[in-house]
């Protein structure tokens, strides 16, 4: 799965150079015949136009308990575009994780489909499921989902290790270890590699995370509340790491989250009401370097 | 990658876990140590048994035994050709030994063995359990000077040594018994005299009831001097007799505790056998003997029962020599066969020679004559196992409730797992790795355990002994001065295997729920 057109730069800028790209691109840039890097083209063009990363159609889920039934989602349609920031927001309890975890297949929908990158993925078997989380996927969570019995480089290795067998993890090991310690000095957490997940700060905890779920070079990043359980100063260090990505390697984000600041930074809010999809009231989309001049 | 990775920080993290396979451990090392101590036990027993018996065994049960045995033995040899060590024959019988101690008469029952001293000693390891140095060599049935089992005080002297200063002793015995008989006579003669007088004096001549009967055993014993006087057992021995060892000892201990044998008998003593002759109805025979020498095997069966006397001794005694032929019948044929030859086999050839509805002849190898016993230790070692595989089975349970504890504790680990793409065998295969890392740990250290306990058994014994102040292993018992041990590969093989399979069964279950567990509630679960 290593595009090479995919591949994150080995020298990821930290995260106080975001603003480089910024000085080159205009709010509403057009196609320049010069971006011909990868997605990155794509972002300039209107948010109709541009191919969708993952679509979902008419997703409806409830949870049964017994007899009760509890509907949480009732016929969701959700776009997010490729090379976009999209946010979920809602109240809590509105059906946003669901709705992720559908997304990112971790859960089934009773109705509806589901498609990445133009192919159904709601109807794969386990174990393609499974490689795609793998494959294509990163997740970061409210709580940062860590394993506590691992060092922080190896938590990073967790999912290289997970699509690797033994052998081919061993043969590999230099090439990925490599990796995973450029993405943990992109973090900012070199000097932490041995540590333990308990011997972290949440947000220390949560760039890890975001680490892990870059190690296997996916193409969309689901993020639930990454920044919910986080001081402000903390929160705001993920969200410009999250930035940074989405600018200059062109990862679609879709993060859920309650704070409607952190909503109108991103290019495209879907909002969550009663199992059913509110459109907010259109806004001129703005690239994310608008949001961070804002911010 | 992952699996081993997290079953090792597991193993790591919990080695709580390891209290769950300390009985396992346990197990597995009681295991090792009761197989080794009951594979020691009947090892050694049977080593002992069957230098005691020879391989094969031709028995009849007919009065007058089997009479041409020179005709048998061609047949065997003819029949198993060179694969035969060594043949002999042997006349087997009950009877009952006699003799005298401290004024009073025993008796044991004995089993009375007429065997061929030539031969004998090439079908069973019978000369190596004999005491003196010569009769170790070649038994004569002669007593010897001294120098039996120098090493027993308790039994020194005896032979020559210890018969002829007995004989002596017993001769002044004797003549001092004679005098004061001879004495008691003539006070009795003047007795009765004295009274015949006053009592014809008084109402006439009557014969007194009394005075008859006290003249009997007065002339009885007198007879029985005369009888002692002919044979001089200061110089003369009678026929030899090879005694189990525990017919003429008891084994006890001295005031200070340490196990000894002490003798009532020795060689240098004569003993009195009855056995039945080879009539019909038998009838009882008493013959006396010499002990010239003890027999000790080490099996308190045969040393508490087997009396060995000369085959031509006791063939002569029971009339079954034919008057014609001079032919002696025996009642058993022993046989003895090159090592690494099939007994059973050997076994099944002689039954089709000698059909038993022909002869009235059994063939039996030396282990099924010994079955029932043999079966017996058999049976006890399988319940044992059994036994202790339970303790493992119990031991499995709690593996299980500890695993099903730690796929709980780790619920959400198995959530995280699942959201970065591991398969549901993936989770599986750590919780699986998990018990197999744990069985394997735990038979280890019980067969390290079990091997050092068995290993230094002895010294352990003598440890708890020393603590209770009870002897465990009591040599007065058992006969075997330490506790013998045999362990065999395939046992401790086994016996992990067995562990490890518990272990690894315990954590299929819990190996089951974690990877059927649902990612999405994995990673809710607070
Ligand atoms: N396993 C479950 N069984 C029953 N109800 C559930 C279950 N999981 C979630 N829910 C319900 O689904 C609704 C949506 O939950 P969630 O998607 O977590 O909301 P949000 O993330 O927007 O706060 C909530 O009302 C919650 O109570
Ligand atoms: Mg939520």
């Amino acid at each position: 799965m290593n595009n090479p057109d995919t591949t994150l730069h080995p020298h990821i800028p930290a995260p106080h150079m975001l603003d480089m790209d910024s000085k080159t691109a205009s709010p509403y840039r057009v196609i320049r015949p010069e971006d011909t890097e990868s997605l990155r083209t794509k972002r300039s063009a209107n948010a109709g136009q541009l191919d969708p990363m993952i679509t979902a159609s008419g997703l409806v889920k409830s949870y049964r308990k017994h007899k009760t039934v509890v509907p949480v989602l009732k016929g969701v349609d959700f776009v997010a575009p490729k090379g976009r920031v999209t946010a979920i927001i809602g109240q809590s309890g509105s059906g946003k994780s669901t709705l992720l975890h559908l997304l990112g297949t971790l859960d089934q929908p009773d109705g509806g489909e589901i498609a990445f990158d133009g192919q159904r993925i709601d109807c794969l078997t386990a174990r393609d499921r499974d490689a795609f989380r793998n494959q294509q996927l990163g997740m970061i969570f409210q709580f940062y989902h860590l394993l506590p019995e691992l060092t922080l480089l190896e938590n990073v290795l967790a999912p290289a290790m997970i699509s690797h067998g033994l052998f081919s993890y061993l043969r590999n090991r230099r090439m990925v270890v490599q990796r995973a310690k450029e993405l943990i000095d992109m973090v900012g957490l070199s000097h932490r590699m041995k540590h333990r997940p308990r011997e972290l700060s949440g947000g220390e905890m949560q760039r890890t995370a975001i680490a892990r779920a870059l190690i296997a070079n996916p193409s969309l990043l689901l993020a639930d509340e990454p920044t919910g359980n986080l001081d402000h100063e903390s929160g705001q260090i993920i969200l410009r790491i999250l930035r940074q990505l989405n600018q200059d390697h062109g990862l679609t984000i879709v993060m859920v989250t309650h704070d409607e600041s952190i909503a109108q930074q991103c290019d495209s809010v879907v909002r969550l009401k009663d199992g059913k999809v509110e459109r907010l009231p259109p806004t001129p989309l703005r690239t994310t370097s608008d949001a961070i001049r804002g911010g | 990658m992952y699996k081993f990775l997290l079953c090792m920080r597991y193993l790591k993290t919990r080695w709580i876990a390891l209290a769950s396979i300390v009985s396992v451990t346990l197990g597995v090392a009681t295991l090792i140590v009761v197989n080794s101590v009951m594979d020691g036990f009947t090892t050694t027993m049977q080593d002992r048994m069957h230098g005691i018996l020879s391989d094969i065994v031709l028995e009849t049960r007919s009065q007058t035994g089997i009479t041409q045995p020179q005709g048998y033995e061609e047949r065997i040899r003819a029949r198993l050709g060179d694969r035969v060590a060594g043949v002999t024959t042997v006349v087997t019988l009950p009877a009952m030994m006699t003799f005298q101690r401290n004024g009073n008469s025993h008796t044991q029952q004995i089993n009375l063995i007429g065997i061929d001293q030539n031969t004998f000693a090439s079908v069973s390891d019978f000369s190596k359990y004999l005491l003196h140095p010569e009769n170790k060599k070649q038994l004569d049935f002669l007593l010897k000077n001294n120098g039996y089992a120098v090493e027993r005080e308790r039994m020194q002297p005896s032979g020559w040594e210890y018969r002829a200063p007995m004989a002596r002793y017993q001769k002044v015995v004797q003549q001092r018994l004679r005098n004061a008989q001879e004495l008691e006579q003539e006070r009795f003669e003047q007795l009765q005299q004295k009274i015949q007088e006053e009592t014809q004096a008084s109402d006439g001549a009557q014969a007194d009831p009394v005075a008859a009967l006290m003249a009997g055993p007065g002339i009885q014993i007198a007879n029985n001097a005369q009888q002692i006087s002919q044979f001089d057992s200061e110089k003369e021995q009678r026929t030899g007799i090879v005694l189990g060892i525990n017919l003429g000892s008891i084994r006890g201990r001295e005031p200070d505790g340490t196990v000894q044998d002490f003798f009532f008998l020795r060689p240098g003593d004569d003993v009195q056998v009855t056995f039945p002759n080879a009539g019909t109805p038998p009838r009882g025979i008493d013959e006396q003997f010499t002990i010239v020498d003890f027999y000790e095997s080490k099996m308190s069966e045969y040393d508490s029962t087997f009396a060995f006397v000369p085959l031509e001794k006791l063939q002569h005694s029971r009339g079954m020599i034919d008057p014609q032929t001079g032919a002696g019948a025996v009642t058993s044929i022993q046989i003895k066969l090159k090592p690494g030859n099939d007994l059973n086999a050997a076994r099944d050839a002689l039954r089709d020679e000698f059909p038993p509805t022909h002869d009235f002849v059994e063939v039996r190898t030396w282990r099924e004559t010994q079955g029932p016993l043999l079966a017996a230790v058999q049976l006890e070692t399988t319940i044992l196992n059994i036994l202790l595989f339970m303790i493992i089975a119990v031991a499995g349970f709690g593996i299980l409730a500890t695993f099903f504890m730690i796929v709980v504790e780790k619920t959400r680990d198995i959530g995280i797992l699942k959201a970065l793409g591991a398969t549901g065998m993936g989770i599986a295969t750590i919780f699986l790795g998990y018990g197999v890392l744990l069985g394997t740990v735990g038979s280890g250290v019980g067969v390290v355990c079990g091997l050092l306990f068995v290993w230094k058994i002895n010294d352990i014994a003598r440890v708890i002994e020393w603590i209770t102040g009870r002897e465990v292993f009591d040599p007065t018992v058992y006969y075997f001065d330490t506790i013998p041990t045999i362990i065999h590969p395939y046992m401790l093989v086994w016996v992990s295997l067995g562990a490890i399979l518990i272990a690894v069964l315990a954590s299929v279950l819990p190996s089951i729920r974690a990877a059927r567990m649902h990612p999405v509630e994995a990673l809710r679960y607070e």
